[in-house]
């Protein structure tokens, strides 16, 4: 899955640690099917950024098709 | 789902059945198919379907006695079509260059065929295309028996042979001036051939001999099979007829010689009456187009003619409910569909979709000649679906979640009335009209007091109609048990419903609760003195889907309206052919889009301000703009116009409503002060009207959005957007993760966006 936004337009950085998101890697689940995704992250303390055009637009696709399966 | 289920509920829908014209035929030509042809000037088109059925086209199109327009729906509204006139129009003026002949590879087996009239040739022509050696023997001197006297001057010799040179292509051997009895005899063919099909006109072999089983056609005599217009009336002659009875001949001698069942599965061969029902309700009465020249139609007459084929079908449901329409196809396909979902094991259950879309309202049910209902099945598909694991959970988790908020301490009440400890009658007013009209519920409440005696008590909680609608069996049957209990510790009194849905779940399900329908309290009680009258001129009633079979609720609520001094319009699908407003079934969650169709398609049916008795009815009608009353409005309503236009709580304030509906009924009738409220409910939100419009959308909860808030500032964790300072925190709640961005506002907090997924991380 492509969902990484563009580094170079993502305002967010993580408020607790203080510093810019890194792309990594990070495990992806639902209904029992799991896969690994590069996502935006804080490289201190792990936190995820899932964006409002990842959650509503490839992750409800993805979702819709996991649960017609 | 069971295959005999399955079955028994594909017989009820009458679709795919044919047309009457093709079910009285007795070869069944396809005539829906050939006026659509005719009518499109596709004339080849038209001439291959006639082929389809009919060995020679253009014999029988010029004769055929039609028993089809005798029974052509058209004459409901004007004339039978002109079928046979159109079939005769189409052999005239197309005939294909050449005739296209398939034979099966040889099979190395005679057959005699005796008589030369239409149904041996019939037999002839069939079985030689099955690969059959056949040899026709024929008393006169040239073929075709009775068609000569039988009147039909269109037909000519030149035609005939025309259509009678198919025959020798298929390598078929005539034996002309060979009478069967007399140059012949029986048992001489029976010896030489295979099999023997008795065909002739007229009554030559002695006829006990001759009894022949009207089925299958087979005679006391071993491979020896007897048709043709010797079986049937000598004065009832049916060309169509003889080609029917030569061609079922046919098939017996074929299923003889290969050795397999000469019965199994031939219902319906010859003509029959068809179960399509197809209405003519509202079509507009047309007549037969006449002929400027007697020979025959001209080509614009004839496809004004076939213009005139109302190409029936039933589709009686699909064209009432939008849900049906929505999906392209009709009950019985559905049904298979959802039978073949169920039987998957791996693979994508492609009818999720349908089966969970469908508002359960029956209508199916009161529109279908069979009383098809296409919910009940959905329901059973969808408990089905929960228990095999298999229901999608966003279907109709955000309706579930609802149900449990409502059945938990913030909504769940039980009181007896106010300084009493029994209660004859308990007030249910149902967990949506408690949301949406909480201070009518109160005033009902009042009411309820000081007309009845014996103590009314009020329990509020939820039905628990979103879970049986859910296919959540398990979660439903422990909601009922909850009233039930309820019910029993309150002396088993007799509940008030003021609710349609509430009404029929308790009905339906819950049989040992005495109930009553809240407007009959107000039919028989009579209106409160303060109910205004008549300030709303033009009303039209909508009877809640719910209420569908309950003619004494329709009854009542037009007497109570009569009493408020109303006249309402009838809408014209209303009382047991009501359509649902949309919320019905969980639509609104399960196919957003499809719901707001329904909505639309029923606010359209009248441009008068609409009138219901169902809460939800109501706010539905509203989201799409139409003006819209609950029939408490008409009686505590002060100004009826504003009522009319409010847009229906939110899903966060309904919730709001009810918790403080609950906090107004303890505080004023029992003197008492809820429970001050958790944590995260303090935090004040500032939500724009455009961002509350997406919450909506997206069933994202006020208290969904302080959850996370709180979840965030209390660990820290969120992000920062530097150039403006807000901030971006998630949250997991149950199976949704919710996103919100959000900056501090003076004494709260704004929040700009939010947004869930149900895919977990890690």
């Amino acid at each position: 899955m492509g969902y990484m936004p563009d580094r170079t337009k993502n305002p967010w950085r993580c408020f607790k640690c203080d510093c810019d998101l890194q792309p990594g890697r990070v495990n992806v689940s639902y209904l029992g099917s799991s896969f690994p995704v590069e996502l935006l992250k804080c490289p201190q303390c792990g936190l995820v950024l899932i964006t409002e055009d990842l959650a509503r637009g490839k992750m409800v696709e993805v979702e819709r098709t996991l649960e017609d399966k | 789902m069971e295959q005999k289920e399955l079955r028994d509920l594909e017989a009820k829908c009458t679709q795919e059945h044919y047309p009457a014209c093709t079910a009285a035929c007795p070869v069944h030509v396809d005539v829906r198919g050939f006026m659509a042809a005719i009518n499109k000037e596709n004339f080849k088109a038209a001439y291959e379907i006639l082929q389809k059925k009919l060995p020679f086209p253009g014999i029988i199109a010029r004769i055929c006695d039609r028993p089809c327009e005798a029974v052509c729906k058209r004459s409901e509204a004007g004339d039978a079509l002109a079928i046979g006139d159109l079939e005769r129009f189409c052999v005239q003026n197309y005939s294909p260059s050449r005739q296209k002949i398939k034979i099966l590879p040889k099979k190395n087996k005679q057959v005699a065929v005796v008589g030369g009239g239409l149904s041996g040739l019939t037999a002839a022509y069939d079985l030689a295309q099955k690969g059959y050696d056949i040899v026709v023997f024929e008393a006169k001197n040239y073929l075709g028996g009775r068609i000569w006297t039988y009147c039909a001057p269109a037909l000519t010799k030149k035609i005939a042979a025309g259509e009678f040179a198919v025959l020798e292509k298929l390598g078929v051997k005539l034996k002309l001036s060979t009478c069967v009895g007399r140059d012949i005899l029986l048992p001489d063919l029976q010896r030489q051939f295979d099999a023997v099909y008795l065909g002739m006109g007229t009554k030559s072999l002695s006829n006990a001999d001759l009894q022949s089983d009207p089925a299958v056609f087979s005679t006391r005599w071993e491979g020896v099979f007897a048709g043709g217009s010797m079986i049937v009336d000598e004065a009832g002659y049916s060309p169509v007829l003889s080609v029917s009875l030569g061609r079922r001949a046919a098939v017996s001698i074929d299923r003889y010689l290969q050795g397999v069942s000469l019965t199994a599965s031939r219902k319906n061969e010859g003509p029959y009456r068809t179960r399509l029902y197809t209405s003519t309700r509202g079509v507009k009465p047309l007549a037969r187009v006449q002929k400027a020249d007697a020979e025959g139609y001209s080509k614009e007459e004839a496809v004004a003619e076939a213009g005139r084929c109302l190409q029936c079908q039933c589709l009686e449901c699909v064209k009432a409910c939008t849900y049906l329409a929505e999906f392209g196809s009709y009950p019985k396909r559905y049904v298979r569909e959802i039978y073949n979902n169920e039987s998957i094991v791996m693979g994508m259950h492609h009818a999720n979709k349908m089966i969970n879309s469908c508002n359960l309202c029956g209508l199916c049910e009161a529109v279908c000649p069979n009383g098809f209902n296409m919910g009940e099945v959905c329901q059973q598909a969808r408990s089905s679906m929960v228990q095999r694991g298999k229901m999608p959970p966003s279907a109709f988790d955000f309706p579930l979640r609802d149900m449990m908020f409502n059945n938990s301490e913030k909504f769940a009440l039980n009181r007896h009335q106010p300084g009493t400890d029994a209660s004859t009658f308990v007030f249910f007013p149902g967990c949506q009209l408690s949301a949406s009209h909480s201070r009518q519920v109160m005033q009902v409440y009042s009411y309820l007091q000081e007309k009845l005696t014996g103590g009314v008590g009020i329990m509020l909680r939820c039905c628990g109609v979103p879970a049986e609608w859910a296919g959540e069996e398990r979660l439903f049957q422990s909601a009922l048990e909850e009233i039930q209990t309820k019910w029993r510790e309150m002396g088993q009194p007799q509940l008030i419903l003021a609710c349609p849905t509430c009404y029929k779940i308790f009905k339906t399900h819950l049989p040992e609760i005495k109930i009553l329908f809240l407007w009959e309290v107000f039919r028989q009680k009579g209106v409160p003195e303060t109910a205004r009258r008549n300030k709303i001129k033009k009303l039209a009633l909508h009877d809640p889907c719910s209420t569908r079979w309950e003619k004494h609720i329709h009854e009542s609520v037009r007497s109570v309206i009569k009493q408020l001094g109303y006249e309402v319009e009838e809408l014209p699908y209303n009382k047991e052919k009501t359509r649902c407003c949309g919320y019905g079934g969980l639509m609104y969650s399960s196919n957003p889009e499809l719901c707001s169709e329904v909505i639309e398609r029923r606010i359209n049916e009248s441009t008068a301000d609409y009138l219901t008795y169902c809460a939800m009815c109501r706010d539905f009608f509203a989201s799409r703009g139409k003006r819209a009353l609950h029939l408490l409005d008409l009686i505590y309503g002060e100004y009826l116009d504003v009522l009319a236009e409010r847009k229906g709580p939110g899903y966060s304030q309904r919730h709001e409503n009810r918790v403080h509906l609950k906090y107004k009924l303890l505080d004023e009738f029992w003197g008492e002060k809820m429970k001050p409220i958790s944590d995260y409910e303090s935090i004040k939100l500032y939500i724009d009207d455009s961002v509350q419009d997406i919450l909506e959308q997206r069933f994202i909860l006020k208290e969904d959005i302080q959850k996370t808030i709180a979840w965030a500032e209390k660990t820290g964790r969120k992000f920062i957007n530097p150039d403006n300072g807000r901030f971006l925190a998630c949250h997991k709640l149950a199976s949704v993760t919710y996103w919100v961005e959000y900056a501090f506002k003076g004494d709260g907090i704004e929040v700009y966006n939010a947004y869930s997924h149900r895919m977990e991380l890690g």
